[in-house]
């Protein structure tokens, strides 16, 4: 019998899921627009028009939910100066050498870089967005303003969607960590392996 | 038979059909022989069988106020006190100028909405227009409005379909003073060139023709009596070019990057082909560190060397 504990409450990893979906909604029909070779995408969202009008839908819903990521989880991303450590030996965390590394609470740090580059990356797509939505709201800005917007909404998709892939990985390549955010939970050696002081931190409350 | 003289076609990375060389074309529109009757928006809408909505006055000559998706060419009207202290009635007719590396082509998403052709004629498709207003964006001249109908983009097609039969464009046709011209390029340069030697012997001595180098040149050209000043016209551009943040918003940053997610899923594939996954398998686990401990116990005698998997 495994043991295991609970890392992710239901609230939390449906918040998560309905973010990720949207994700790819937005993504893919944001691609569709992004380069030719990729304009193809269009045919899942309906066509051409179709994408263009459902994009920024599935955009604000995105930002709106991953808000949501936000509030359950930013304390949990604060950078601390102990994570400097774990960076430089950033060989060592690619080469699962996890022994040599130093203790890890409830994140590690490039999972909190990982946060705060989704946040960032959010928020210029959420602003630049709204100022390149042509139906409801171009108007209201100047035209430099919109090409600023538009060349800084393809930056900051690039980048979430970079981040994203490393994302992706880190699950697959870490055993364990989508089971964490599918049905919850984490094997006791997983979090002691993995997230050493937020392993101590939850064995020593149930104490 | 497809056409065969597109030299350009938006969000196409390949040649589109361009086999068929024929001369560039150009309208030269002379500001100083205007009156401003408004014939040509009168024909303009005409010929395109378009109609606007009749707006309100906003105090001054321009009627409607700007272009919009059903009103493609616009006169301008500018009242300007020259040096000495006289009015200039300075009349400008708006519109698409068919630029030679047009922004708006350069911007938009949709393969095939935006084409250029071999004389110069910068026509949108609305077939396959999506209304996302690239195309605004990328214009350096304001041109292209997107319809509240249809939610397509229109402006000014040169009369492409007159001119592939070869007439000229309705504006041109109906100008009573012979202020529009249009013909080959190189016969328009000619034209231009006798008007601003005749301009500059009746005192404009800043005469000169208007065909903005920064978009590759235009295929609608002015002759302007202060060609040192084109923003007296109404805001037209002094030196107009892509926007530099269009450029790179749609330029070598779009493959770069998508080469960056590619790297980063192959990047992502290799680490686990060369490195593994990274597991805290249960079993394995207790069992190595029982074996640890054994080891840490028995650490004084030198004859037994630890040995950890994962440090191999």
């Amino acid at each position: 019998m495994k043991k295991e504990i609970v890392r992710y409450g239901a609230g939390e990893r449906t918040n998560h899921w309905a973010v990720a979906i949207l994700f790819f909604m937005a993504g893919l029909s944001g691609l569709a627009l992004f380069h030719p070779a990729l304009f193809w995408l269009t045919n899942l969202f309906g066509g051409g028009p179709w994408t263009r009008i459902l994009h920024p839908f599935m955009g604000v819903a995105m930002f709106v939910l991953f808000m949501g990521l936000v509030i359950r989880f930013w304390h949990h991303n604060i950078l601390e100066k102990r994570d400097v450590q774990w960076v430089k030996q950033i060989g060592d965390v690619l080469n699962n050498r996890e022994d040599k590394l130093p203790e890890i609470g409830k994140y590690n740090p490039g999972q909190k870089m990982l946060f705060w580059v989704l946040l960032a990356s959010m928020l210029v797509l959420m602003l630049s967005g709204i100022v390149i939505w042509r139906e409801y709201f171009s108007h209201f800005f100047p035209i430099s303003g919109i090409r600023l917007a538009a060349l800084a909404h393809a930056v900051a998709a690039f980048l979430l969607i970079l981040s994203i892939i490393v994302h992706i990985y880190a699950g697959i390549w870490i055993k364990g960590s989508i089971g964490a955010m599918l049905h919850g939970k984490v094997s006791l050696l997983w979090a002691k392996k993995h997230h050493s002081l937020w392993y101590k931190d939850i064995t020593r409350d149930k104490k | 038979m497809a056409t065969q003289d597109i030299i350009a076609r938006s969000a196409t990375t390949t040649s589109a059909s361009s086999i068929r060389q024929v001369e560039e074309v150009a309208k030269l529109i002379d500001v100083s022989k205007c009156i401003g009757c408004k014939a040509c928006q009168v024909a303009c809408s005409e010929w395109n069988d378009l109609r606007d909505d009749v707006g309100q006055n906003h105090g001054t000559y321009d009627n409607p106020a700007d272009l919009t998706a059903d009103s493609w060419t616009l006169m301008r009207f500018t009242e300007h006190e020259n040096a000495v202290g006289d009015l200039e009635w300075l009349i400008r007719k708006d519109g698409c100028m068919h630029c030679a590396e047009p922004g708006c082509l350069k911007a938009c998403p949709s393969p095939g909405a935006i084409v250029q052709h071999a004389n110069g004629i910068v026509d949108f498709n609305q077939d396959h227009c999506i209304g996302c207003g690239y195309c605004i964006t990328g214009c350096p001249f304001n041109i292209p409005r997107i319809s509240q109908k249809d939610s397509k983009a229109y402006k000014c097609t040169l009369c492409s379909d007159r001119v592939s039969v070869g007439l000229e464009p309705a504006c041109v046709k109906t100008c009573p003073t012979g202020a529009i011209t249009f013909g080959t390029k190189e016969d328009m340069k000619h034209h231009a060139e006798e008007r601003i030697v005749d301009l500059k012997s009746r005192g404009y001595e800043n005469a000169g023709l208007y065909d903005p180098a920064g978009v590759g040149g235009t295929h609608v050209m002015y002759v302007l009596h202060h060609a040192d000043k084109p923003a007296l016209y109404n805001d037209l551009p002094n030196d107009p070019a892509v926007s530099p943040m269009v450029s790179l918003w749609k330029g070598i940053t779009k493959p770069l990057s998508l080469m960056a997610m590619g790297a980063a899923v192959l990047a992502g594939f290799f680490h686990y082909v060369r490195v593994g996954p990274n597991r805290a398998d249960e079993e394995d686990e207790a069992h190595h560190e029982a074996a640890v401990e054994q080891v840490k116990k028995k650490s004084n005698d030198a004859s037994v060397k630890t040995f950890d998997p994962n440090q191999r």
